[in-house]
């Protein structure tokens, strides 16, 4: 009865975390390990320029002199950066595919149990117009409707594809919004970074299909540092969507990456997040540490950038997506989901730098908390002296589940010009038994009735997200809170 | 097919319900009236299986089966529908939505096939004609700016796409005005059926003109004092509880 008992267990546990599978495929690693060879084993492994070398050793020396933060409001044990492999790649093919005959049929499967089409057909078949690029721990296993988006001029591809193929953009662009020097984990991932999408929509283009990478750490022991680059030229208009899964493991692992949003005037990038990264088991064993950096210019007048969220996965999210609105008339936005449950950690939230004319923002953060997790919304609003009549709007609602966790709002705010406006409001809330019971009454299971009121909650960050990805979504909000109460 | 016997309920150290008594046939329609504090709404709450209602002595036999032992939504499976004095406000989830994963749950419980997206709007779109609701109640979020008036129709439509066998209303007139209190009566009247049976729990007699009972109880300090037809709660408006808490004193 015993074997029987944890059978169930178990089979209970992977069916919580329905992407905690390994992929078995053979992996081509660098050795485990941090130091200037590692770097030079990766550029070499992809081929670089020595400009782009040259840049990830400043980045790395850098690196050497700096410490690691600690302000945010998550605890975890000393990362061991010498005790991971920062290279993984699919065997076959070293500098990625050339199609999608040649990727592993292993990874194709891993990709259609994650529900990612990556045959071209089989979107076409199925109701999501969504181009896809595939990354694989470390490299980029399959892009799709390159052909359909260059016919636009819009470059779509792995930033290590990029980086050959259009250099005198991806030189232009790398670090110009979250420079080499930027902070801890983004300088690692200056140093480290092993792939990711590149993204360039030019003039007066309107994209049109969602692009969307899927990111998926397969390796054990291997922290994954992707890089997204991605620039809308004048008067362009892109959606952008990612999607995070990794398999369920004891350790802990690092996902150090950075994403640069370039937008010019008249431009609008949307960018959306669907985080479902491991997040630990409910004793907070394992799971991925989620240290992001992602940050938008606004660089021209009238240009315009979304950030949207769903953070469900991770043991610990750390990451702030950020606005700098230097444009007049610029305006940035944040709609952010961040749910904890069990042991997990979130400190999230948003950084908006008004320095044009006439520049607004928006802030809408819904955190919500259950078993003995932690999420804390941390965020600034500043206002420069030459942003005049510019304005911010910021939200915060906390919805606690449960008597053992907590949620903690931390928003700072600078205004140096005397025209700038400034609201925040904030609220804090328990799922009301009332409400419990009332949903009961009427046929709901309790843990329906938990997934209904808190996406009820969420609907105004769940409606900015892509059609395509609501409903996904909406799911996930129910199956990360499974187990939260009762 | 409801048969409550020597049901005595206390809500934390407090007795509430004290030797309650109470058979409903199929199809009928019974009315419980009493003075405030008399037990009503615990009597909603303990048949619906709301947590802090204490059953300490008693047993409730609903359709055969030991209604004490179910959770809330089974009974709702099974057919029980409380009208909530008071309905619970939820924020962001619509009318449509709310009342989809209603009707889903259900239908799953009773082993019919779940209503997609389209098939479910047909079918609620005929309850609100049927009810004279406007659809736009539907967009709305659940009781979130609704009148006393919106509140009570909102729960009559639920009642409609539930379709119970058991369908319990508490003060459903509370807070309404007269034609409030008329529309809601005659929604009420058109769905009794052979089928239905209902308690409608009432502290006026006001809400009887629209939903006439076949049996009329009263209850007072727990118990049922008294038990007529419909010319009782007429007589009940002319005299007042006085008598009744007399007789138990």
């Amino acid at each position: 009865m015993v074997a029987v008992k944890e059978t169930l267990d178990q089979v209970q546990t992977v069916e919580k975390y329905k992407y905690g599978f390994v992929t078995d495929i053979e992996a081509d690693q660098a050795p485990k390990g941090l130091n200037e060879d590692i770097i030079r084993f990766i550029s070499k492994k992809k081929d670089e320029p020595s400009w782009l070398l040259d840049w990830r050793m400043k980045a790395y020396e850098h690196w050497l002199g700096m410490k690691e933060p600690d302000w945010a409001k998550v605890g975890y044990p000393k990362i061991d950066y010498q005790d991971a492999f920062y290279y993984s790649a699919p065997k076959s093919g070293d500098d990625g595919p050339e199609s999608l005959d040649d990727v592993d049929p292993e990874i194709l499967e891993t990709y259609k149990k994650l529900g990612i089409p990556l045959h071209e057909q089989e979107v076409l078949a199925g109701v999501k117009n969504v181009a896809v690029d595939a990354v694989f721990d470390s490299v980029s296993v399959a892009t799709t409707f390159k052909e359909a988006l260059s016919k636009e001029g819009i470059i779509f591809c792995p930033i290590s594809e990029a980086v050959k193929d259009h250099p005198e953009l991806v030189r232009k662009y790398l670090g110009s919004v979250v420079p080499y020097s930027d902070n801890f984990f983004a300088t690692l991932n200056s140093a480290v970074f092993t792939d990711g999408s590149f993204v360039y929509i030019p003039k007066g283009v309107d994209c049109p299909m969602e692009l969307s990478t899927y990111f998926r750490i397969n390796a054990s022991n291997t922290g994954q540092f992707e890089r997204t680059l991605i620039i809308a030229d004048e008067g362009s208009k892109v959606s952008y969507l990612e999607g995070c899964t990794a398999p369920m493991r004891d350790e802990n692992q690092l996902h150090a990456a950075v994403v640069e949003l370039v937008v010019l005037g008249d431009a609008d990038i949307k960018y959306s997040t669907v985080q479902n990264w491991y997040p630990g088991d409910e004793n907070g064993v394992g799971g991925i540490y989620n240290f992001v950096t992602k940050r938008a210019a606004c660089r021209g007048k009238n240009s315009k950038v979304s950030w949207t969220q769903v953070e469900t996965g991770s043991a610990i999210t750390w990451k702030y997506p950020s606005c700098i609105l230097q444009g007049d008339n610029s305006v940035g936005e944040f709609y952010s989901v961040a749910i904890t449950n069990n042991c997990q950690q979130a400190d999230t939230g948003t950084k908006m730098i008004h320095l044009g004319k006439n520049t607004s923002s928006k802030i809408i953060a819904k955190g919500i908390s259950a078993g003995r997790s932690q999420s804390t919304y941390r965020g600034l609003v500043k206002m420069m002296p030459k942003a005049e009549e510019s304005r911010n709007y910021t939200q915060c609602d906390s919805l606690l589940i449960g008597k053992k966790c907590g949620a903690h709002t931390v928003p700072y705010i600078e205004s140096r010009n005397q025209s700038a406006k400034v609201e925040h409001e904030a609220t804090t809330s328990k799922i009301a038994d009332d409400q419990l019971f009332y949903c009961r009454q009427r046929g709901i299971s309790e843990e329906d009735a938990v997934a209904l009121i808190v996406n009820g909650f969420c609907r105004d960050v769940l409606q900015e997200l892509p059609m395509e990805f609501a409903v996904e979504a909406q799911k996930l909000v129910g199956i990360s809170l499974e187990g939260s109460v009762g | 097919m409801l048969e409550i016997n020597n049901l005595h309920v206390n809500v934390g150290e407090t007795q509430i319900l004290k030797g309650l008594n109470l058979k409903i046939n199929s199809g009928e329609v019974h009315a419980i009236m009493g003075p405030n504090g008399a037990g009503k709404s615990t009597l909603s709450y303990v048949l619906s299986g709301r947590a802090g209602y204490e059953v300490t002595e008693g047993t409730i036999s609903y359709q055969g089966k030991n209604l004490l032992d179910m959770e809330p939504e089974k009974r709702a499976g099974e057919g029980i529908f409380l009208a909530f004095q008071y309905p619970v406000e939820i924020p962001g989830v619509s009318t449509m939505n709310f009342l989809k994963a209603a009707v889903n749950s259900v239908r799953k419980y009773r082993g019919d096939k779940e209503f997609d997206a389209m098939e479910f709007l047909k079918f609620v779109r005929e309850q609100t004609k049927i009810l004279n609701i406007s659809d736009d109640m539907l967009k709305r979020a659940v009781n979130v700016g609704f009148s006393g008036g919106e509140k009570k129709r909102a729960e009559v439509l639920q009642m409609a796409v539930l379709d119970p066998i058991l369908a319990v209303l508490d003060e459903t007139d509370s807070g309404l005005d007269v034609d409030a209190l008329r529309i809601v009566g005659e929604g009420v009247t058109a769905l009794r059926s052979s089928k239905r049976s209902m308690l409608v729990i009432t502290h006026y007699q006001r809400l009887l003109d629209y939903i006439i009972p076949d049996v009329v109880h009263v209850l007072s300090s727990g118990k049922i004092v008294d038990t007529g037809d419909k010319n009782l709660a007429l007589e009940l408006e002319k005299n007042g509880y006085e008598i009744y808490s007399e007789a138990v004193a």
